[in-house]
């Protein structure tokens, strides 16, 4: 935590719990993410990541615990939470242009007549221009690569200004160059030192230079802290409860021998 | 071909016009909005509901013929009737599609029973399947028009949530959009403008305005504002256009309409299938 300030944290959680029939995804969890600050969750599918990620949204309940963000208790649609939700390729055809996207952003949830407004349309600008997506705002999402997509995404989280950002997988189904482009993106985002990022991932690598702790999942467990002290054997296999290598080869995070967890109870549907 | 143009006879056309400018006036409004409706029903999937929606509408109206009551009424009860049922029961896209197809001969069927057992003229009954606007009576025709204007005038007011739930619902609902409510109030606009097209093309062609004219505009343009501009004209021009032609002759109005309203589409898919082909060349060079 770099920069002390008198700003509450970006996300704070306290005493959170969570369990779906019988099965603990987590409980007893806390974790403060100040901003400017980049939290990498993971661990295995069925773990929990998404459900914590709508926990924090508002959108699913905890047993019990408390989740803030920027000092104010989570409530669907009035926190100041920019969200990236799991990829989903647009169809080729759909009659909507990358602003459009961002637009939702701006002014997607206001009833009234949609007139248009100059504000409004200077706001896109500035969020397009914001994730390098000013070339292509005029085009049909449709037709954009998946990294175009994933930025205007960003861009549309961004509005609103949102003291914590979420991004469940926003890797997923990149290549190498348009990973890389996302991790910058990310890292400046993160050094403007307004907002707390946190991200859910599998693939901890393409990020692991950006990452300044690890919420690590698993077995109905957790342990926070920076990826050196977490992403270790001996933790991981207290964690799993099983034997669980980790290696390194050149910078990159192997792991080995990580199960998953049980699939029949379907997260969050 | 003398047999094709004798259909048509524009000797006293002026006149005859002033006589259905009730009718031409009301034709505009539904057009204008059903096509603005219909950019809706696209863009949520929602195409085949509208036509369990007018079937269950088509059934009121028989029912309302039978037992004396008001026809509009009638048939706006049944539209709204299956709307609240297939919210209540389809939220998601499979369970709507067997809900619908399950109304959907339930209603129509209801509908012939109570046709077969209405003791009164024949042309009645067949304009509730095919559409006869000019049959409507003058305080008829303007509660169409009332009606036409209120889904209008909530539509819009919903438009940017209707829009983004239906274009980005997760990240729609994770920014507060009410989504039950605002898919169950649509779907109650889409019964009421449905009801509304009953009257005019009948329960059988509702598409052709509900449908077609969204259809054809979604073909050619991505802005929003386009999209929704080029579907309210495309449906202007083929409700009143279909009037026109039909007053000038004696065959009823909806095939006039539905001609219309396809070949716009196909004028569209052409358009949209060359323009995409120019896009691709640019992105790809």
């Amino acid at each position: 935590m770099s920069a002390v300030s008198a700003d509450p944290p970006a996300l704070r959680i306290r005493g959170a719990a969570l369990s779906f029939g019988d099965r603990v995804l987590w409980s007893g969890l806390d974790l403060d993410i100040a901003p400017g600050e980049l939290v990498a969750v993971l661990g295995p599918n069925g773990s929990g990541k998404t459900s914590l990620l709508r926990a924090i949204l508002g959108i699913q309940p905890l047993d019990t615990g408390a989740i803030e963000v920027a000092g104010m208790p989570v409530h669907r649609g009035r926190s100041r939470v920019g969200y990236v939700p799991q990829q989903r390729a647009l169809p080729r055809d759909l009659a909507l242009r990358a602003r459009d996207l961002v637009r939702f952003g701006v002014s997607g949830t206001r009833f009234g007549l949609p007139l248009p407004s100059a504000r409004d349309r200077a706001q896109v600008d500035d969020l397009l221009a914001r994730v390098g997506a000013t070339r292509y705002g005029g085009m049909p999402v449709g037709r954009l690569s998946g990294g175009e997509q994933q930025r205007l995404r960003i861009a549309q989280a961004l509005a609103g200004d949102p003291r914590l950002l979420l991004l469940d997988e926003p890797l997923l189904s990149l290549d190498l160059q348009h990973q890389r482009g996302l991790a910058d993106l990310l890292a400046a985002e993160r050094a403007t030192g307004d907002t707390g990022i946190l991200v859910v991932t599998h693939d901890v690598n393409p990020l692991l230079g950006l990452v300044d702790r690890v919420l690590y999942l698993a077995g109905g467990g957790f342990r926070v802290g920076s990826p050196d002290e977490v992403l270790r054997s001996e933790v991981l296999t207290e964690l799993y409860g099983t034997p669980v290598d980790v290696f390194r080869s050149h910078g990159r995070l192997v792991v080995v021998g990580a199960p998953d967890a049980h699939h029949h109870v379907e997260e969050g549907a | 071909m003398d047999g094709l143009l004798d259909l048509f006879s524009f000797d006293d056309y002026g006149a005859l016009l002033w006589l259905v400018r009730n009718s031409i006036l009301a034709g505009a409004v539904l057009g204008l909005v059903g096509g603005l409706v219909g950019v809706m029903v696209m863009q949520r999937d929602l195409a085949f509901a509208v036509h369990g929606i007018s079937e269950l509408s088509f059934a009121g109206a028989a029912a309302a013929l039978l037992i004396g009551a008001d026809v509009v009424t009638g048939s706006i009860v049944g539209s709204v009737l299956a709307a609240l049922v297939i919210g209540a029961f389809g939220a998601r896209a499979r369970d709507r599609n067997s809900i619908v197809g399950v109304l959907m001969p339930a209603g129509l069927g209801l509908g012939i029973l109570f046709l077969a057992l209405y003791p009164g003229r024949s042309a009645n009954k067949f304009s509730l399947l095919t559409g006869q606007i000019i049959a409507i009576d003058d305080p008829g025709v303007l509660r169409l028009v009332i009606v036409s204007l209120v889904v209008l005038v909530a539509l819009l007011l919903v438009w940017r949530p209707l829009t983004f739930l239906s274009l980005d619902p997760e990240s729609a609902v994770a920014r507060g959009v009410p989504a039950r409510a605002l898919s169950i109030g649509f779907l109650l606009l889409l019964g009421l403008i449905t009801a509304v097209s009953v009257q005019i093309v009948g329960a059988l062609l509702v598409l052709a305005l509900l449908v077609t004219p969204a259809a054809a505009a979604l073909r050619v343009a991505t802005s929003p504002l386009v999209v929704a501009l080029l579907a309210s004209a495309f449906g202007l021009v083929s409700a009143v256009g279909g009037i026109l032609l039909a007053i000038a002759g004696s065959l009823p109005i909806s095939p006039f309409i539905t001609t219309i309203s396809f070949l716009i589409y196909l004028v569209c898919r052409v358009v949209g299938g060359v323009r995409g082909t120019v896009v691709r060349k640019e992105v790809l060079a």
